[in-house]
């Protein structure tokens, strides 16, 4: 193969894998939209898909550019006007074997789902509006430059991050940038939004647990476009990491299943599905430096940690309400942690852990990457995320959250099951001079008078 | 004339059905309904998380008869809808004033 031309065979992969990757954001949201009650089910979605539709507006304005442009000192975030709008990026490339563009597309879904992550941490009570501010701004001021830190490798004249380039941490797709950062996210949006009314005494139990299942097998068709799409080329190195996240993924459903048959007495289906994200999550720092069985070990680490993971919030009192800081972000610091530990010179990656005869070497540097993502996150969404309740306000009414986010934001609900709930009483859109919302009396006496218990 | 209510387990339905239809009743009224008794309600656990579930999914059937058959029919629900077990459900009987078939204008014990 010329390096020097396009490449088809890898320009197919990484535009098929960024399409792939794509698609798990409208995976993320039937995964979260099932774990919610059915009066919220709705504004759980609509989070994950107000994230596609901003971000990836703002990753061709200006964040492709603060994340992939040339470094402005100390590793830290990339020059935001240098491909500005993408300009410079059209004309036929030369040299490469990948367009840049299907660069640019495949990083693109990434920087999504990063942010459609961390609505899972405020179902049924954040104002629309005030997550959509967030997600723009926490988007430029976190994801783009901590993508810039890991995911930007120095190339010729250019610059990259001090992660990928310094530090030499080995985070092959993001578990530090994307997992353990939205997972540190969360916990502060969390923190500073609050509980849920009746956190801790009312059954919020999933209402649709169908569709977390679909929502599972969505992101686990997609993460191999993430993983093994990663490898930027079709050759061996994807084909090791997209065995690696097939293997890594079971072994940590088995591991969950197995530790709620242990503790609960029953392996549940969402057990499974929440096993199979927390093994893909874990997997996805380390899939380039583990063998196949030292995939299986670090899966099955994740899926039992993660599993004792997602009871912290009763204990520590906060409502992280789908468990963002049990599965993304200990499943991240599992696997990027892990990969200190399991390394095998045997695969691509070429370093050894640990357990394989490197030393301490190449584990403080995992730690030191997993600390700094995670603190630098912590701090930056919870400042953001104050300034926000403290001007706009980040919480919608007490009234709204009790009857439902769906009815009070989106005046929609997600199911109507009964053939006579109303009449139309408007004719069209230009019928109806005043944007009136739905009467709420009216749509909650048939939606929620048989959930509520 | 009487109305009968039967809130019963919800996989009992179908034999108390067959077992009315076999004594002649010719129709019902039944419901999805939710409730509880002395067992009160259920747990469930999600991501380690046990909750308790306070309702109940039940069938409410509700028939209405001649005072004649009342006895026979209350028997009948209470001996297929039985499994000795807690949650079994309550059978209710009280009296109607008047019926009406819709479609005839039909009154009273014409109209069952």
């Amino acid at each position: 193969m010329d390096p020097t031309q396009i490449n088809s065979g890898d320009t197919a992969w990484v535009l098929t894998s960024a399409a792939m990757v794509l698609l798990m954001t409208p995976g993320l949201a039937l995964f979260y939209g099932g774990m919610v009650r059915s009066k919220s089910v709705l504004n759980m979605m609509m989070m994950s898909f107000g994230a596609l539709a901003l971000i990836s507006v703002l990753w061709v304005l200006y964040g492709y550019s603060i994340a992939f442009g040339d470094d402005l000192g100390l590793g830290l975030v990339g020059d935001p006007t240098q491909y500005l709008g993408l300009e410079g990026l059209m004309a036929e490339p030369k040299g490469v074997a990948l367009p840049p563009m299907a660069f640019v597309g495949f990083q693109a879904v990434f920087a999504i789902i990063t942010v459609a992550l961390i609505s899972g941490a405020i179902a049924d009570r954040a104002k629309f509006g005030t997550w959509m501010i967030f997600a723009g701004v926490w988007a430029t001021l976190v994801y783009f430059p901590i993508a810039h830190w890991v995911f930007d490798f120095s190339a010729g004249e250019h610059v990259g991050g001090w992660v990928a380039n310094n530090l030499l941490a080995i985070d092959f797709a993001g578990g530090t940038a994307v997992h353990i950062n939205a997972g540190a996210a969360g916990l502060a949006l969390a923190l500073v939004l609050g509980k849920r009314r009746g956190f801790g005494k009312d059954p919020m139990r999933p209402h649709n647990l169908p569709l977390v299942m679909i929502g599972a097998g969505l992101l686990w068709f997609g993460w191999f476009g993430f993983n093994a799409g990663s490898a930027l080329a079709a050759n061996n190195l994807a084909a090791v990491v997209w065995v690696n996240t097939l293997v890594a993924t079971a072994a940590a459903s088995l591991g969950w299943l197995a530790t709620e048959r242990l503790r609960d007495g029953h392996a549940t289906s969402l057990g499974a599905a929440s096993g199979v994200v927390a093994g893909l999550v874990a997997i996805t720092p380390a899939c380039s430096a583990l063998s196949p069985v030292g995939s299986i070990i670090l899966g099955l680490g994740a899926g039992v940690l993660c599993a004792l993971a997602v009871g912290l919030k009763y204990k520590l009192g906060y409502d992280d309400s789908l468990d963002v800081v049990g599965v993304h972000l200990v499943g991240g610091l599992v696997g990027t942690i892990g990969v200190g530990f399991l390394a095998t010179d045997a695969a691509p990656a070429a370093v050894s852990g640990l357990f394989y005869g490197g030393g301490v070497d190449q584990l403080w540097r995992q730690v030191i990457g997993a600390l700094a993502v995670m603190t630098a996150s912590f701090v930056a969404t919870y400042i953001i995320a104050l300034v926000l309740q403290k001007t706009v306000g980040f919480r919608i009414d007490e009234v709204d959250e009790i009857e439902g986010i769906d009815l009070s934001t989106h005046a929609e609900t997600g199911y109507d099951l009964h053939s006579s709930s109303g009449s139309r009483t408007g004719v069209g859109p230009l019928e109806t001079s005043s944007a009136a919302p739905a009467s709420p009396d009216r749509a909650t006496s048939d939606h929620e008078g048989k959930v509520t218990t | 004339m009487k109305l009968v209510t039967a809130v019963v387990k919800p996989h009992k339905w179908e034999e108390i059905r067959e077992a009315l239809e076999t004594f002649g009743v010719t129709g019902m009224t039944v419901s999805e309904v939710s409730g509880y008794g002395r067992q009160k309600g259920h747990t469930e656990v999600y991501r380690g998380a046990e909750y308790d579930i306070a309702l109940v999914p039940k069938i409410r059937i509700e028939i209405v008869i001649d005072d004649a058959d009342t006895a026979d029919v209350v028997d009948i629900i209470t001996k297929t809808a039985q499994t000795g077990r807690i949650g079994d459900g309550k059978i209710w009987v009280v009296p109607v004033e008047s019926a009406v078939r819709v479609r005839t204008g039909d009154r009273d014990e014409a109209a069952l």
